[in-house]
């Protein structure tokens, strides 16, 4: 069971002189659920886009399940089976709900490029089932025709979460699924996130929700000015002084 | 469904057909049934067509098209001067170098994405465009343009002992002659092959991606796709749609000029595109007919026949009548394009199936949705 | 060393005009955040102001002619020239200087109408919208011009006093072969004091703080209450007025014909794009550079050895920096990165 699966390793990242992220040593094991947390402006974002691609670290490690992270593109990245939900949805408006999700699926099984421009789209059945299964899953059965950019905004996080759902990531990365949501959107998420995690998906999630933190995380790592300032589970994490110093101090818990 | 939406495209692609080969009979009513103006109407259909699959599906907007339209002809020419007067070795010769012309622009140039690409596409352009009337002359035959010859050795025809005599060769396919009506139906057979392509890029999982690409091309990315490989693949193969357009220029007409590069006429197939509808399937070749037709139609009028046209209106205002529309018409056609292209952008960006679908929309919209059938976007 | 310099004198008044029309381009663009495809032509059409200016002069009228004695001869004469012999001759040779006090408010009232009527409402459409809805409108401009003045370039003429050469050569102590013409001194004169009013109205004004401030972070300008609308029109009126400006004055080098415009937008953006979008700098200096390649590209020396160099050497330029250098010379961060 003690698996790393994503192995972060002596990671620094200045901006302009700023400290953004320093020493971050940091390991996710199979089939866990790790939450990272911290302030505003503690560099977990920074963390999240060094993890898949979007940012270069000026020095340190990256490795997922053996593979070095660091220079590869982002579609590298994702085909080796780390996938990422954004904060901002980001979908394609102007496509349907099942196209959005089946893009994702597609791109799973036929790698990162494939010219096949004479096969209909629509006649891709395990696709589409596999599609359709998942925004049933996540209660957007019924919108499947719908154009995704005329949805609400809840929703087009729960199409994301689809879309990342659907290619059965080895390693998901959610930054704040919650964020934004109200409390009776927050508690569905919650449900649906912890019926993934019975499946054995290792995930990491950066999280602001105290109460989503708590209910969700195996193991916590605790951010603060770039630096890792506590990892353990969650009962550890709440008992250290540090961390209520620099953070839970802020918010009631 | 998934079989309805199978065989609505097959009805789609059957009435094409149907539609483009019967245009000698249909469009007699509007004067429009001799020969030279339906081959116009089915190669710059092709030509848009081709241009659509790379900016209506994937938004990238070249200004650069009409230089592989151009290669395409200088091509073809070539091969009836070299090989043979048949028509079809021209065509797939062009198809080919065309591709590998735009593979290398193509290559370069979708590195960059926006703006950027329009000006590294234009430039391109530009830079074949001042190359043939320059340097090249030895190639294309400078401001005169390339020609055929009597002295050309036509390798292949020499072989088969076909002997041109004392006048210079047409174009043929295998031995029917390729002006006027057969002509005509050569290209529109051309056109619906053409069409056929595009209809299935468009349903397929490669078109979808590119669809994708215009929708959130980052997006993309993360979702493991490689964009650029499609990018490119879609650049070529408009770029080959251009090729043959510019074939069967030289089919019907055998000559090639530099002036088919010119970015002005890469800037008519972008507004033949946008006219009928960007990134609908019907759409180009509508816009590409309507601005033919028109042009067809607008440029023959003069000074004289306004004259007669305005017949009823009062000697005294007649001139200042006369005077205002022949702005528009005769040389002033241009000023006429100009303005559909401004009217277009500013109320219907959507182009001319956009107003059809609003049309639709008024009409349909008592009709409950169902949201199933429609949920691989189908639209023609 | 001589043929070196007299390669940079022909460069620097083509680049000057590179540079007046670029200018005015990215200065709409960083601002508005438009793609101004018609800005080509409003050069054309203020090199037509002075081709109108001047045939308005030159109304003629029949005068006797009375250096014929042997029978009654008469001769076109400009009727200003007939009613005020000094005076008039003199508008009359200095049409083209003079045409710049026509020119300027037409040319201001045609950007403000522009702007207004049209190019606002495109400010949050996509730049290929943006792109379409120009290059329509130069197509327009260009036809109207070619409707009422023919498809001929029609010659102007500096002022007789400026018509030769300046020995450039002797004044910089180089051979007696270095000769420039006077005008093109006087254009590359007129762009700098239009080039430096631009960066000083812009540099030392409230309002061109503002104006900079805006190219820098349009969101954060608006969101100060600064009535930003206004001074966007205002910035428009003077791009508008530069490549006027720019025309008129360039109208004694290159006979001005219908499509003058596009030929010089083409090569202006790709100025702007070596320059790098949004750099104002960048633009002027990218004109200034690529016009002198350009004239030394055109040097029968480097032709013979790179046969049609001369064509295509601001494209490949414009494609080497691009790939390279994707931001331009002088472009930021941050400006048009998709």
């Amino acid at each position: 069971m003690d698996n790393v699966v994503l192995h972060v390793a002596d990671v620094q990242k200045s901006f302009a002189g700023l400290h953004a992220l320093a020493d971050i040593d940091l390991s996710v094991k199979e089939g866990e659920t790790h939450a990272i947390i911290g302030p505003n402006g503690a560099g977990k974002s920074t963390l999240l886009n060094v993890c898949i691609g979007r940012l270069r670290p000026d020095s340190g490690h990256v490795v997922f399940d053996g593979e070095n992270l660091i220079g590869k593109k982002p579609h590298e990245i994702n085909q080796l089976g780390v996938v990422r939900v954004f904060q901002t949805p980001e979908i394609f408006p102007e496509l349907t709900l099942l196209e959005n999700v089946m893009i994702p699926v597609l791109a799973k099984r036929d790698g990162a490029f494939k010219l096949r421009w004479f096969r209909r789209f629509a006649g891709e059945k395990d696709v589409r089932i596999k599609a359709e299964d998942v925004l049933e899953e996540l209660g957007l059965g019924s919108l499947i025709g719908g154009e995704a950019g005329s949805l609400s905004r809840g929703d087009k996080r729960r199409l994301e979460l689809a879309m990342g759902l659907a290619q059965e990531p080895r390693l998901l990365l959610l930054d704040e699924p919650t964020a934004g949501m109200a409390r009776h959107d927050t508690n569905a998420t919650i449900d649906l996130l912890k019926k993934i995690k019975a499946k054995g998906m290792t995930k990491v999630i950066i999280e602001h929700d105290m109460h989503v933190v708590f209910s969700l995380a195996d193991r916590i790592s605790v951010l603060a000015g770039g630096r890792i300032i506590c990892q353990g589970t969650p009962e550890e994490v709440k008992a250290d002084p540090r961390v209520k110093e620099a953070y839970l101090g802020e918010e009631q818990v | 469904m998934n079989r309805i939406s199978a065989v609505s495209d097959w009805i789609l692609l059957v009435v094409f057909a149907a539609v483009i080969l019967t245009m000698p009979v249909w469009l007699a009513p509007f004067g429009a049934d001799y020969p030279d103006l339906m081959q116009k109407f089915a190669i710059y259909g092709l030509f848009a067509i081709g241009f659509n699959i790379l900016f209506g599906l994937t938004g990238y907007l070249s200004f650069g098209h009409a230089a592989f339209l151009g290669v395409g002809s200088y091509t073809a020419v070539w091969s009836m001067k070299l090989l043979t007067m048949n028509v079809l070795p021209a065509a797939f010769l062009s198809v080919f170098v065309a591709g590998a012309f735009a593979f290398v622009i193509g290559f370069i140039s979708l590195r960059r994405s926006g703006i950027y690409f329009s000006i590294l596409t234009l430039a391109f352009a530009q830079m074949s465009y001042n190359l043939a009337y320059s340097v090249l002359t030895p190639i294309t035959n400078g401001e005169t343009g390339l020609q055929l010859s009597l002295s050309d050795p036509r390798v292949v025809d020499a072989m088969a002992g076909i002997s041109t005599g004392r006048s210079l060769p047409s174009t043929n396919l295998f031995g029917v002659k390729m002006s006027g009506l057969p002509g005509f139906y050569f290209c529109a057979v051309v056109l619906i092959i053409g069409f056929f392509i595009s209809l299935r890029i468009f349903r397929s999982p490669f078109g979808t991606m590119l669809k994708g690409i215009k929708s959130n091309q980052t997006r993309m990315a993360y979702t493991g796709l490689n964009t650029r490989p499609y990018l490119i693949w879609a650049f070529v193969i408009s770029g080959m749609y251009a090729g043959l357009a510019g074939a069967l220029m030289a089919a019907t007409d055998p000559l090639a000029g530099a002036e088919r590069m010119q970015w002005t006429a890469s800037g008519e197939v972008v507004l033949m595109t946008i006219l009928g509808g960007a990134g609908t399937l019907i759409g180009p070749m509508l816009g590409a007919s309507l601005i033919k037709y028109f042009e067809n139609i607008f440029s023959a009028f003069n000074d004289q026949t306004l004259n007669q046209i305005f017949d009823f209106v009062p000697d005294s205002i007649r001139g200042y009548v006369v005077e205002l529309v022949s702005l528009f018409v005769g040389d002033g056609w241009h000023l006429t394009l100009g303005l559909l292209f401004m009217i277009t952008v500013i109320f219907l960006p959507g182009g001319i199936m956009e107003g059809f679908r609003r049309i639709g929309g008024l009409f349909s919209r008592k009709k409950s949705n169902t949201p199933s059938s429609g949920a691989v976007s189908d639209q023609p | 060393m001589d043929a070196i310099f007299l390669q940079v004198l022909n460069g620097l008044d083509k680049g000057a005009a590179y540079a007046l029309i670029a200018l005015g381009l990215t200065l709409v663009f960083g601002t508005l955040g438009v793609v101004n495809f018609a800005h080509g032509a409003i050069f054309m059409v203020g090199a037509f102001c002075a081709v109108t200016f001047e045939k308005i002069l030159t109304i003629s009228t029949k005068v006797k002619d009375e250096s014929i004695t042997f029978f009654d001869a008469y001769k076109e004469v400009p009727i200003l020239e007939a009613k005020f012999p000094v005076v008039g001759a003199f508008i009359v040779d200095y049409s083209v200087p003079f045409s710049l006090i026509v020119a300027v408010p037409v040319m201001l009232a045609l950007g403000l109408l522009m702007e207004r009527g049209l190019i606002r409402h495109f400010y949050k459409r996509p730049h290929a919208d943006q792109i379409l809805v120009t290059f329509g409108l130069a197509i327009i401009a260009q036809e109207i011009i070619r409707h009422y003045f023919g498809a001929n370039p029609i010659p102007q003429s500096a002022p007789d006093i400026v018509a030769g050469s300046a020995n450039i050569g002797a004044l910089f102590g180089l051979g007696e072969n270095v000769v420039y013409p006077w005008w093109r001194l006087i254009y590359l004169m007129f762009s700098f004091v239009v080039i430096a009013s631009v960066f000083a109205f812009l540099q030392f004004t409230t309002f061109g703080m503002v104006v900079r401030a805006g190219m820098q972070d349009r969101e954060m300008v608006g969101m100060l209450g600064i009535d930003i609308q206004r001074r966007f029109t205002i910035v428009f009126g003077i791009a508008t007025v530069v490549a006027g400006m720019a025309g008129v004055m360039y109208t004694p080098i290159l006979p001005p014909d219908y499509h003058m415009g596009m030929d010089f937008l083409v090569l202006s953006f790709v100025v702007v794009v070596v320059g790098g979008m949004g750099s104002l700098g960048g633009a002027v200096l990218a004109g200034f550079l690529l016009g002198i390649l350009q004239s030394f590209a055109s040097m029968n020396e480097i032709k013979s050895i790179i046969p049609g160099i001369d064509q295509i050497i601001i494209y490949l330029v414009a494609v080497v920096v691009l790939l390279v250098r994707p931001r331009g010379l002088m472009g930021r961060k941050g400006v048009m990165e998709d």
